[in-house]
């Protein structure tokens, strides 16, 4: 925040939402390397003109309201979305001068807060529709963000315990001897299943599955209000990215004692991260619904509880 | 910071209206959702930022979202909004009006009263607050997890209630 925290926000805003629709082409492209074909190649440089193509297309399409829909909610319900991923990046620290508030109290707690609320975009969406393959999404969404979200936070909480601070300046300056990641690889992997199932992206995207559910919760969505979930939910692997980042690989400090570049080696370690969300897609099948749902609740729940009580009990052993 | 007061004071009271007038469920809940948001922003203004923090993450994030989910299971249609419509005729509003006069009339005479003294807006750490909960108020924090166990207990045995032989 030198000088302007409001030219610093718009900076980000405006950088997080063109990452964000540079990401559909960036997945379409790699997915299409990985399944050994070109993917869309033809507009522009490496096809990078397909964003703009798109982008062109998605606003001139005819924005439909379905007659049976609740209007209001149905057009509330992708603002969320977007409007909980951005808020969310007011706590992420780029670098020790680029962030809004990451030096706030209690910003993980803000980051936790306003992630839980992006569920109701996709729950209300799915309602509002008033069809049955949006409700059926919308229930899954529901039950699948909640279970997750319960070991999202505790997940994190052995990281709070060792950096003994909320604020994500202050967890990245305790990384300076050690990256989290080592003390806390069980938090990290615990962490890691619950972003994949928060953003619902695949391979646990079952709110959305097509091969049953047709679209699941944005079936009746047509136009930019789809385009709104569809950036949302790139903007939402942006954020993960960039909690995992800031949270066990040290943010934006510089890794192997090379030199300090803090928005480099911050940019470049979120970028690793979305590609790895990429790959996981490309590679991972879904799982059963309910296998998903019992293995939330039977084992990663547990093994959180135990990563949060061995943590407290090794910095308790060592003071 | 009195702005933000305001502000939110004047949403929470607004929407908690609206809560309870709207005929059809989900937009009632909705506007219970927007009510504890600023029930939040009201903490934050007071310097409570972790309990601003908390009630987002619990109520608004957790909470209603299950109570969005069972009434979107329900799939309420026109009757429920008839019938939501017939409970809000004013005879109906006689008590619950005289009740909320009785606190409107304590808040009232709290403000009077000048030994009352308004919030100093301190921030609150959120380890202050840890630590207040495993000193002063042990207690109140160990009969509360008997009452989630509890809880978790009840569930856990209703859901495997064996399937009764008509």
């Amino acid at each position: 925040m030198n000088g302007s925290p409001l030219l610093t926000a718009a900076l980000i805003l405006g950088g997080l939402v063109t990452v964000s629709a540079l990401l559909i082409w960036a997945e379409r492209r790699l997915l299409g390397l990985w399944q050994d074909r070109y993917g869309p190649n033809r507009a522009g440089l490496f096809g990078i003109g397909h964003v703009l193509a798109d982008m062109i297309k998605i606003f001139m399409k005819d924005d439909w309201i379905p007659p049976f829909a609740d209007r209001v909610v149905f057009t509330l319900a992708p603002a969320i979305v977007m409007a909980a991923g951005l808020l969310a990046f007011a706590v992420v620290p780029l670098s020790p001068q680029i962030h809004v508030a990451a030096d706030w109290n209690i910003a993980l707690l803000f980051f936790l807060a306003v992630s839980s609320l992006a569920v109701y975009s996709v729950l209300l969406g799915g309602w509002a529709s008033n069809s049955k393959y949006a409700l059926l999404g919308a229930l899954r969404a529901s039950a699948q963000t909640i279970a997750y979200e319960v070991f999202m936070g505790l997940a994190l909480m052995g990281i709070v315990a060792q950096a003994g601070t909320f604020s994500l300046t202050g967890i990245v300056e305790a990384q300076r001897d050690l990256w989290f990641i080592v003390p806390q690889l069980l938090g990290f992997m615990i962490f890691l299943v619950a972003a994949l199932a928060e953003t619902h992206r695949a391979p646990l995207d079952l709110p959305e599955a097509e091969h049953e559910l047709t679209a699941g919760f944005h079936t009746e969505y047509s136009g930019m209000k789809f385009g709104m979930f569809f950036v949302g939910e790139y903007a939402g692997v942006a954020l993960a990215s960039a909690m995992l980042t800031t949270l066990f690989f040290g943010g934006w400090l510089a890794p192997f004692g090379l030199p300090e570049a803090p928005l480099l080696w911050f940019a470049l370690k979120t970028a690793f991260f979305i590609v790895c969300f990429i790959w996981l897609r490309a590679a991972l099948p879904r799982p059963r619904y309910d296998q998903l749902m019992s293995f939330g609740w039977k084992v990663l729940l547990p093994l959180s509880l135990v990563n949060v009580a061995v943590t407290g009990a090794v910095i308790l052993w060592r003071s | 910071m009195d702005l933000l007061f305001s502000t939110c004071a004047a949403i929470a009271v607004l929407a908690t209206a609206l809560a309870i007038s709207r005929p059809d469920p989900v937009h009632a809940l909705l506007n219970l959702i927007v009510s504890l948001l600023a029930t939040a922003g009201v903490m934050f203004s007071l310097g409570a930022a972790l309990a601003a923090a908390l009630q987002v993450l619990v109520y608004a994030g957790a909470i209603m979202v299950l109570f969005v989910f069972v009434v979107m299971l329900l799939n309420a249609g026109p009757e429920a909004r008839e019938r939501e419509r017939r409970l809000l005729r004013p005879r109906y509003w006689l008590l619950p009006s005289a009740m909320c006069a009785v606190l409107l009339a304590q808040l009232l005479y709290g403000m009077a009263t000048p030994a009352v003294a308004p919030a100093a807006g301190i921030a609150v750490e959120a380890k202050a607050v840890g630590i207040r909960f495993y000193g002063p108020y042990l207690l109140a924090v160990e009969l509360g997890s008997f009452l989630l166990l509890a809880g978790l207990v009840a569930a856990w045995r209703i859901g495997r209630m064996p399937e009764r032989t008509a």
